[in-house]
């Protein structure tokens, strides 16, 4: 499979919500429609609210996968 | 857009931030932000402290008076301590520690033709919670002379009035004089030092006037233009009244006869 390319990579280990969501929408927000940001998360309840956050903002989530022991990224393409 | 927020103000702003209509884009708005309001009293309160909590960064207060013990059933800003200090300046304190983002621009003074339109000229948006008719024509009119938006409030007894005047589309907005071509004689309508008022009728209608002022820092949702929202404490009821402009407004209408600033008396000057 092709591999995504990374416009951006935010590292939110030691975050926690809401914040790991408030920092990856800073950072979209100033973002192209088609970038994609890379989010890297250790705090297991955002890997679920963050994606849910972003598609309920109408952003679309490429991938959220588990990279280690825990720790997960998560890749957001900007639509809006 | 860019915006840059400290740690702080990402903390501070988050429930901003997350909403989609707000987001830091909407947040960089109201930190760009300067309102003006008349008035640091039961309206002047709330208004001012929720405006200053939401981070709009310039916020311009008026008021000559001093607290006063009567003042506290309602004026939250102030406090015991603080009767005998000027409103302006316990006004200052409050807001700075609440939120250092927001820098306070002081005006120690009556208002009056000579000073009303330096006053406001600087600022985006003027909030009226001033207590007598003398000073809300002459910030009416001011405001349409400088196409400022205006969100007037009053507030007596146990009732609220609100609504919004859009000056910067004069075509399309009513003013105040479209609703009251002139004061009404002095000591027809009482104050609320004369008729007494439930201080949390100023909370509400000053709250509801910060919520206009958001709204059109913002962009978005409806301002109250055209509308008269009525608040009555007693049966916890809000009504809204169509107001029109009208054609032959001394101010707006088709034939103006009011082209200047008009000051008229203090009612509390004249002797009866």
């Amino acid at each position: 499979m092709e591999k995504t390319q990374i416009n951006r990579e935010l590292d939110l280990r030691g975050e926690v919500c809401p914040f790991t969501f408030v920092k990856s929408k800073l950072i979209i927000e100033q973002m192209e429609p088609g970038e994609t940001l890379r989010v890297l998360l250790d705090y297991e309840p955002s890997v679920e609210n963050v994606p849910k956050s972003m598609r309920e903002e109408g952003q679309e989530v490429l991938d959220v996968k588990k990279i280690g022991e825990n720790l997960w990224e998560v890749i957001v393409r900007k639509v809006k | 857009m860019s915006f840059q927020f400290t740690e702080e103000q990402i903390k501070r702003y988050s429930r901003h931030i997350i909403l989609p209509e707000v987001g830091g884009k909407g947040q960089k708005k109201l930190l760009d932000a300067k309102v003006l309001v008349i008035g640091a009293g039961g309206l002047g309160s709330p208004s001012l402290y929720y405006l200053a909590a939401a981070g709009v960064g310039t916020l311009g207060i008026v008021d000559f008076d001093v607290v006063d013990f009567s003042n506290l059933q309602r004026q939250i800003l102030h406090s015991t301590e603080r009767v005998g200090m000027p409103k302006v300046e316990s006004a200052k304190k409050t807001i700075e520690a609440l939120n250092p983002d927001v820098k306070v621009i002081a005006f120690n003074e009556k208002i009056h033709k000579n000073n009303v339109m330096d006053i406001i000229k600087d600022f985006d948006i003027v909030l009226d919670g001033s207590d007598n008719f003398p000073t809300r024509f002459l910030i009416n009119d001011a405001c349409y002379f400088l196409g400022k938006p205006l969100v007037s409030a009053a507030i007596l007894r146990f009732e609220g009035q609100l609504t919004t005047f859009d000056y910067r589309n004069k075509e399309n907005s009513p003013c105040y004089r479209c609703l009251f071509p002139e004061p009404p004689p002095p000591g027809l309508v009482p104050s609320c030092q004369e008729a007494g008022l439930l201080g949390v009728v100023g909370g509400i209608m000053g709250t509801l006037q910060a919520n206009e002022a958001l709204k059109l820092i913002l962009g978005i949702g409806e301002p109250l233009v055209g509308k008269l929202l009525v608040f009555d404490a007693l049966h916890t009821e809000f009504n809204i009244v169509k107001l029109r402009k009208d054609k032959k407004c001394p101010l707006c209408g088709e034939k103006p006869t009011i082209k200047e600033l008009v000051e008229y008396e203090q009612a509390c000057d004249v002797r009866f």
